[in-house]
């Protein structure tokens, strides 16, 4: 094994995480709602312009610490906020959906550009995170390996919730069954808006993730959302072990892509392979079995 | 919202010749504007055209393109690179690719220097490409909200693909200066007035061509896949074929109007062909009107003149508007500014 391919595999695994992150919450709510939301890049942003807020009153270690929980309920209130002004009323037409928040996107992205400047802002990362590590002549720097850790953090909460807790509970009810869940009492809105929240949140999150590897600026979300897009496509319809599954081969393949092509070529192979991965697994990596016909 | 019905109704004794009318006003137009505003009209008129394609498949096909700019670039890089091309001295190559270092043409740009190959590409590998680029996604039953993202990813791809690739696309900065078209020099009298008329011709063409294809019986089988694609499959059609096809149409009407695009701008470039453009095209037929044809070529004059006329003078507040813009027309008025004369199109 040379250097080179331990070396893209790691970014390769780098760059899944931050794919999860930023699909998962994408991921959640098409499960429930059968709608993306084309401003959840813009979630990302918010996160990251709130961790560099965060980090201008408190600044050091502790300051990035409390910049995850900052971002996590900025991002949930700006996506309850879109959530149940605009994508509750268009809940029957996803196509519409799309192009609202896509207007929502093109807004936040301006307002960004005006109140931050378009060239963007620099979160310094803790010193603990500034460093890295060398392991069989592969330097794998703290900040990416913080990253990892904290997807993986995030997944298990994520199954924990969904699995274990009440909450969780109606949400998988709601995503078997929307009709039957209604039926039976629960308030499926509600499970909705809590799970939009939730999403955008995590999306938030993803931000103070992205804040720590480079400048944030007011278009920093697009250049992850549509691998992240890609990865919802892939994945399967409401499954989280499909999303993740979906994000780490997308991740690992545009890095390993690049040992042998460039940036662009790699991100036009990306997308070919997610359209021949169609035309093996048109469900998506995991299908959740159903008899309905329009799924 | 504004019920115009009654106006509608009030019109009704000029709308057999409203048509023509339209048609006189748009053959006259070079007599009565300035080169500046005829050359304004015309580049319109061409995204009309791409509009026109946008009717077919997102209004009566239920297929939401995110990526036309793609189409739309293979349309203008090719006029454009037959310009290059055509204007060069023998064994001379373009002065970019000096810049980046080439001594030598790429192989694949030598046969735009024919005109008739350059207008066979025009037609050909934008509606080739959209054909197998939705054949592939189409016949495995993936649609709606997951088609609208790949095709998204698509015109990512393709922009970045293009910025990448200096030395043999132009890279950031496209291809520009041009001097002539066909044997015709781009500035010589006349020459500006005639590819109006073109353009203007092409759009009529377009509009009648598809009015007859969806009032055929082609049209209301693309409708009925849109409604209940399952349903359509039960009375024993496929309906892949239908949204293949469709798709290749508007992809060849998207490649058409990048060509005249091109021609009148006098540039192309990834920043027209890219996500943000490729969604704006989505826009102006939201606005215009989903279903009806005539609704989107209003659709596709009336924002860009908008996008001309606030952009230049705050270029800060268009993408407030046109954010607005989409959410405004999206909730509130879908059927766009045609739905409020109730009865056209749909």
């Amino acid at each position: 094994m040379d250097a080179l391919f331990l070396n893209q595999l790691f970014n390769g695994a780098s760059l899944a995480s931050l794919y999860l992150l930023a699909a998962l919450g994408l991921a959640l709510s098409f499960g429930l709602m059968r709608v993306i939301n084309m401003a959840h890049g813009e979630m990302l942003m918010l996160g990251g312009y709130l961790a560099w807020m965060t980090l201008l009153v408190v600044p050091g270690a502790a300051g990035i610490i409390l910049a995850i929980p900052v971002a996590f309920v900025g991002a949930a209130a700006m996506g309850g906020l879109i959530q149940s002004t605009l994508i509750r009323r268009l809940s029957a037409r996803p196509l519409d959906t799309l192009l609202a928040t896509w207007g929502v996107s093109l807004i936040l992205q301006q307002a960004a550009r005006d109140l931050f400047g378009a060239i963007g802002v620099e979160v310094r990362a803790p010193e603990w995170l500034a460093g890295s590590f060398t392991l069989a002549g592969v330097t794998l720097p703290s900040a990416r390996l913080f990253i990892i850790a904290i997807a993986a953090l995030v997944l298990g909460a994520l199954a924990l919730l969904l699995l274990k807790s009440r909450i969780g509970l109606l949400v998988r009810a709601v995503n078997q069954d929307r009709m039957m869940a209604s039926a039976s009492g629960i308030d499926v809105k509600l499970v909705d808006f809590a799970v939009f929240c939730l999403g955008s949140g995590i999306a938030g999150l993803a931000g103070v993730m992205l804040a720590l590897l480079g400048p944030v600026t007011p278009s920093v979300g697009q250049s992850y959302i549509i691998p992240a897009f890609l990865v919802v496509v892939m994945g399967g319809l409401g499954s989280i072990v499909g999303t993740t599954a979906s994000a780490i081969i997308l991740g690992l393949f545009a890095a390993l892509a690049q040992i042998f092509v460039d940036v662009s070529v790699a991100q036009m192979l990306l997308l070919v392979f997610v359209i021949l991965f169609i035309q093996v697994r048109p469900q998506g990596v995991i299908a959740v079995k159903s008899r309905q016909l329009d799924a | 919202m504004p019920d115009l019905s009654i106006l509608s109704a009030r019109l009704d004794p000029v709308k057999p010749v409203l048509p023509w009318l339209l048609l006189a006003l748009g053959i006259a137009a070079p007599f009565a504007l300035s080169a500046y505003d005829l050359n304004l009209l015309a580049r319109f008129m061409a995204m009309g055209i791409v509009a026109l394609g946008i009717v077919l498949i997102w209004g009566h096909g239920g297929i939401l393109s995110l990526g036309q700019g793609v189409f739309f670039g293979l349309g203008g890089y090719a006029i454009a690179m037959h310009m290059k091309v055509a204007d060069l001295p023998a064994g001379e190559i373009p002065d970019f690719m000096l810049w980046s270092g080439r001594e030598s043409l790429p192989l694949w740009w030598t046969p735009f220097a024919s005109p008739i190959f350059t207008i066979l590409a025009i037609l050909l590998v934008p509606a080739l490409l959209g054909a197998l680029f939705s054949w592939a996604v189409f016949h495995r039953r993936v649609g709606g909200t997951y088609f609208a993202l790949i095709t998204q990813a698509m015109a990512l791809a393709f922009a970045t693909l293009i910025i990448s690739r200096q030395d043999v696309t132009g890279g950031f900065n496209g291809l520009t200066d041009f001097y002539s078209v066909f044997g015709f020099g781009l500035s010589s009298p006349g020459v500006p007035t005639g590819l109006y008329w073109v353009t203007l011709a092409l759009l009529c063409v377009g509009f009648i061509g598809l009015r007859w294809l969806l009032a055929s019986r082609f049209g209301m089988l693309l409708r009925a896949a849109r409604d209940g694609e399952n349903r359509v499959r039960f009375l024993g059609y496929s309906p892949t074929p239908f949204k293949v096809v469709a798709f290749a149409i508007a992809a060849m009407l998207a490649g058409v109007g990048g060509a005249l695009f091109t021609l009148h701008a006098g540039v192309v470039s990834p920043a027209l062909i890219g996500v943000v453009p490729s969604i704006e095209m989505v826009v102006w037929v939201a606005i215009g009107g989903r279903y009806s044809l005539a609704g989107a070529v209003v659709g596709a004059l009336l924002v860009n003149l908008a996008r001309d006329a606030v952009s230049s003078a705050f270029p800060e507040l268009w993408l407030y508007l046109m954010g607005a813009l989409f959410i405004f027309v999206v909730t509130l008025l879908p059927r766009g500014l045609a739905g409020l004369f109730k009865g056209k199109g749909a």
